[in-house]
C-alpha cells in the first residue's frame, strides 16, 4: 500500500500541475510545439547533411542485440514465405520509378554489399551495437531510376503491429511502414540489411530484409520489408504522417 | 535602483519556463526506459554497465517501488518506481504523475514538448550569454572575484547564509560569493552540460558532430550525465526558490519582474 502521508504530500503539487497536463491537449499549442520538429530537421540537414554515423569495432558488439517491436509477423503471407526460406519472397520497387523491380534475395546479394557496425538508438532510451550487411539502398534506387517529383522513399512491411504501452500514445494495431527523404535514401550507410552479426536475419530482427538508416532512431529501421514505393507525398500512406509511429505522435524525422 | 536589465529579466523568466517544461517532460521520457548505463550501449539484454534502475515488485495491492543504485536497493514506494495514478490506483511508473508532463506515460507527446523547449532553452541561453559577455555582466556580476574566493571570505559568506542574514542596503545590489558560485555553476556549467548531453543522444547530431557523444564516452553515458545534471539543476531550483522566499520574496521577485529594487529599509 502507498502511505497516505506520501499521498497528502503530493496533493498540492498535483493540483498545481494538473493544469499543465491540460495544456498538452490544446490544439494551437500542440501546433506551436510541433514546429520544433521542423526546426530540428532543417538544422540537422544544414549542419550534418553528409555526416556519417560512427562505426564501431567487433569488440564493441552488444552480446545480445535486443529484439524490439514485432517478434514474428502473424500474417499468413509472411509465414508462408518464411516456411519456404524466402525463396518466393520478392522486394517490389514501385511508384515514381522509371522501371518497376521485383528483387529476389539472390538479386540483392548480387549487388555490392556493405557491412557496418553501428549503434541502434531506440526512442525509449536504450542502445545496442550490431553488425549489418546488405546492399546500399542507393544502388537499388539507381537500378529502378527515380522519376521527377520523387521526394520520399516509403517502406511497406509485412507485420501488423499492435504497439507497446511503454511508448504511450494511440496504440491501435495496423500494418507497419516507414519513410525517409532522399538525403537519407542516398546516404552511403543506408542499406537494406539481410544479415546481423554475420547471420541471416531471424524473425525477431526483420527477416528476410530490413532497412538500416543509421542517423535516425530505431523505429525508422523498418523490418520485414515487402515493398519500396517512391512517392511525392506521404499523404496516401497510413494516416499520412509517414510511418506507423509518426501516425501515433512520434517525429517523422527521427534524427533526434 | 535599476537592479536587473530588461534582457536579464526576459531571459530569466523564459529560462524558468523552459526548464519547468523540460524537467517535467524529461521525467516522462525517462519512464519509457527507467534504467541508466555507462558507455555506448545498454539495454535490458545488456545490463553489465547499468548503474541505476527504477522499478516495482509485488502484486497490485502491495506494490513496492524501488530504485537500484549499483548493488543497493532503496524502497521508494509512493514516489519512485510505484506511485498512485491520478485516479488513485497503484501504478508502476518511474516518476509520479504529478511530476511528469503529460501526467500519464506518453513518450511521443513528452518528446515533442521536450524538444520544443530545448530549442527555447538553447536560443534563450545564447542570447543571455552573448549579452553577458559583451556587456561584461558575466565577469562583473556572475563570476566571483579572486578576493571573494579567499577562504576567510568564503567562510564569512557561509556563516551569514547559515544564519539567514542576507545582504541589506547597497550590499543587496550585487551578488555575494556563494550566490555567484551557484549562478555560475548552473548557467555556465550545468545548463551547457545538460544541452550537450541532450544533443549527444541524437543519432543525427552524433553523425554531424562525432565529438558530441565521444565527449561523454558514448550515448548511454551522455544519457546518464544528462540525468545527473537534471537532478543538480532541480536541486539548484529548490535552493534558489527557498532562498528567494527567505530573503524577501516580494522584493526579490518584484525586482526580477520590474527590474527595480528598493534599498535602505532591508526587508
Amino acid at each position: 500500500m502507498i502511505a497516505r502521508r506520501q499521498l497528502l504530500g503530493a496533493l498540492p503539487a498535483g493540483l498545481l500541475l494538473s493544469g499543465c497536463d491540460a495544456l498538452t491537449k490544446v490544439d494551437t499549442l500542440k501546433a506551436v510545439v510541433k514546429s520544433g520538429e521542423q526546426a530540428t530537421y532543417r538544422w540537422q540537414r544544414l549542419v550534418g547533411r553528409d555526416g556519417l554515423a560512427r562505426e564501431f569495432s567487433a569488440a564493441d558488439l552488444s552480446p545480445v542485440f535486443k529484439v524490439n517491436g514485432t517478434r514474428r509477423p502473424t500474417n499468413s503471407e509472411w509465414q508462408a514465405l518464411e516456411a519456404g526460406g524466402f525463396a518466393d519472397w520478392r522486394l517490389r520497387v514501385s511508384g515514381l520509378v522509371k522501371k518497376e523491380l521485383a528483387l529476389s534475395m539472390a538479386d540483392l546479394a548480387s549487388l555490392p554489399q556493405r557491412t557496418q557496425i553501428t549503434r541502434h538508438d531506440c526512442v525509449e532510451g536504450w542502445s545496442a551495437i550490431g553488425q549489418w550487411t546488405g546492399p546500399q539502398l542507393a544502388n537499388v534506387l539507381k537500378a529502378a531510376g527515380l522519376r521527377d517529383g520523387a521526394r520520399y522513399i516509403v517502406f511497406l512491411c509485412a507485420d501488423d503491429y499492435g504497439g507497446e504501452a511503454s511508448k504511450g500514445g494511440l496504440q491501435s494495431s495496423s500494418r507497419y511502414y516507414e519513410s525517409i527523404d532522399l538525403v537519407d535514401a542516398f546516404h552511403p550507410q543506408t542499406i537494406l540489411a539481410h544479415s546481423l552479426n554475420g547471420q541471416k536475419l531471424g524473425a525477431g530482427h526483420g527477416a528476410p530484409l530490413r532497412l538500416r538508416v543509421e542517423r535516425q532512431l530505431g523505429y525508422k529501421q523498418a523490418k520485414y520489408l515487402m515493398q519500396i514505393v517512391v512517392a511525392d507525398s506521404l499523404a496516401p500512406f497510413g494516416q499520412g504522417n509517414g510511418g506507423y509511429w509518426p501516425d501515433r505522435g512520434y517525429e517523422w524525422y527521427a534524427g533526434i | 535602483m535599476l537592479r536587473h536589465s530588461l534582457l536579464v529579466r526576459l531571459t530569466h523568466w523564459t529560462n524558468a519556463l523552459a526548464i519547468f517544461f523540460l524537467l517535467m517532460t524529461g521525467l516522462n521520457i525517462f519512464g519509457a526506459h527507467p534504467r541508466l548505463y555507462w558507455g555506448h550501449a545498454g539495454s535490458v539484454d545488456q545490463v553489465e554497465r547499468q548503474w541505476l534502475q527504477m522499478g516495482a515488485s509485488g502484486s497490485a495491492a502491495r506494490l513496492r517501488g524501488w530504485v537500484d543504485v549499483g548493488d543497493r536497493r532503496f524502497d521508494t514506494t509512493g514516489l519512485l518506481g510505484a506511485s498512485e495514478s491520478p485516479k488513485g490506483a497503484p501504478s508502476i511508473v518511474a516518476f509520479p504523475h504529478w511530476a511528469t508532463l503529460p501526467a500519464m506515460r506518453d513518450l511521443a507527446t513528452a518528446r515533442t514538448w521536450h524538444f520544443f523547449f530545448a530549442w527555447v532553452l538553447i536560443l534563450n541561453g545564447l542570447m543571455w550569454l552573448g549579452y553577458g559577455l559583451v556587456s561584461g555582466r558575466i565577469g562583473r556580476e556572475i563570476l566571483p572575484s579572486l578576493a571573494q574566493l579567499r577562504p576567510a571570505h568564503l567562510w564569512h559568506d557561509i556563516v551569514e547564509h547559515a544564519k539567514l542574514n542576507f545582504p541589506k542596503g547597497e550590499a543587496a545590489l550585487s551578488y555575494e560569493v556563494l550566490q555567484r558560485l551557484a549562478y555560475a555553476g548552473v548557467a555556465l556549467v550545468l545548463i551547457p552540460v545538460v544541452i550537450l548531453t541532450g544533443m549527444a543522444m541524437s543519432p543525427g547530431l552524433n553523425a554531424a558532430f562525432p565529438f558530441l557523444d565521444a565527449l561523454w564516452g558514448g550515448r548511454q553515458s551522455a544519457r546518464s550525465v544528462h540525468f545527473i545534471a537534471m537532478a543538480a539543476i532541480a536541486g539548484f531550483m529548490a535552493l534558489h526558490l527557498a532562498l528567494v522566499l527567505l530573503s524577501g520574496p516580494v522584493r526579490q521577485i518584484g525586482a526580477m519582474i520590474t527590474g527595480r529594487m528598493t534599498i535602505g529599509g532591508g526587508k
